[in-house]
């Protein structure tokens, strides 16, 4: 019995951090097009104080995680920091055309799932056509400047 | 209890926000090893749906390992939910008042909620803008393999060139698109 319960224990943490994760995105207004229209403005101190703090607090925080590097994680898997894939083109390309979206839109993926949640059908529109973005992008990935 | 529910009610300042979101890198990471990213769900999602006899080589792969990200994601919207319906804040949005005036004579009128109704509601004018940004965010944080969570913060805060360079694209996208789509945009309408 308890057996049958174990991935919803196992997977617990990951909605708890995914449910904290969405509350901050709504209380902040991050997913707010007002927000970020103000932020490419330069008319509020707020969105850029949001991504300021958040690097620092990852950054500060990481240097307490890389001394447990090697280590196993609460799931059992070793602890490593991620590195990205190489590339050179297809980070600022990719960048500059979710950008585009973004700027017009003002919601990135993280806002556009937390607002589904407060049932809105235009976040879920978004939703939707970004999958169709992503698939096109799967499509041409082989043409594409890598 | 008045106090906190007041707390759970008003928007919280960034510096309150803006270190919990900071924390799910490191969080993630000690739970089990996991790279703090949204965008990568899109990608699962396409991997999940697409048809046994469709044959895109960047969707053929085990999805399963990556459960863990679908059930954060499933978080996220859980979270939306609290925070703007069941914890909804009772005030319009404080805006600087510099945004207010552009946003007043871009013709904008109704500041009160997160999004404006001029764009996103259910009509003809702003279901073809929904469906082209969308796109444009599902096909470039896919190109770039990252968004503001994936390369923002986590590339960043793990000092990470490529992701330096992805919030570059990323910035002068959204300076091009904020400053001549979206005037361009709501001339029109």
């Amino acid at each position: 019995m308890a057996e049958k319960f174990l991935p919803l224990i196992r997977f617990s943490p990951y909605l708890l951090l995914g449910i904290l994760f969405g509350f901050a995105l709504i209380k902040s207004e991050a997913a707010s097009w007002y927000r970020i229209q103000e932020m490419f403005y330069f008319q509020s101190f707020h969105m850029y104080g949001i991504i300021i703090s958040a690097i620092s607090t990852a950054t500060l925080s990481l240097f307490v995680v890389r001394r447990m590097v090697g280590r196993p994680s609460l799931e059992g898997e070793v602890i490593n920091i991620p590195v990205k894939k190489p590339g050179r083109v297809n980070y600022p390309l990719g960048g500059f055309i979710f950008g585009l979206g973004w700027g017009t839109i003002g919601l990135c993926p993280g806002p556009i799932f937390a607002l589904i949640g407060t049932g809105s059908i235009p976040a879920l529109i978004l939703l939707v056509s970004a999958l169709h973005g992503t698939w096109l992008f799967g499509v041409l990935r082989d043409r594409l400047p890598q | 209890m008045e106090t906190l529910l007041e707390l759970l009610h008003s928007p919280w300042p960034w510096y309150v926000s803006g270190p919990i979101i900071g924390f799910m890198v490191p969080l993630l990471l000690l739970v089990g090893n996991r790279s703090f990213g949204i965008s990568q769900n899109l990608e699962h999602l396409c991997a999940i749906s697409q048809p046994r006899i469709v044959h895109i080589r960047f969707f053929k792969y085990d999805w399963r390992p990556s459960l863990w990200s679908l059930i954060f994601a499933t978080g996220v919207p859980i979270g939306g939910w609290l925070a703007g319906v069941v914890f909804t804040n009772p005030q319009p949005i404080e805006l600087s008042s510099a945004a207010i005036q552009q946003f007043s004579a871009w013709g904008l009128k109704d500041m009160t909620l997160l999004n404006p109704p001029e764009l996103f509601s259910f009509s003809w004018g702003s279901i073809p803008l929904l469906i082209i940004s969308g796109i444009l965010i599902g096909f470039g944080t896919r190109y770039a393999s990252g968004c503001t969570s994936g390369h923002a913060i986590t590339g960043i805060s793990t000092f990470q060139i490529q992701s330096v360079y992805a919030v570059i694209g990323i910035f002068a996208g959204g300076m091009l698109a904020s400053h001549w789509i979206v005037p361009l945009l709501l001339s029109w309408q």
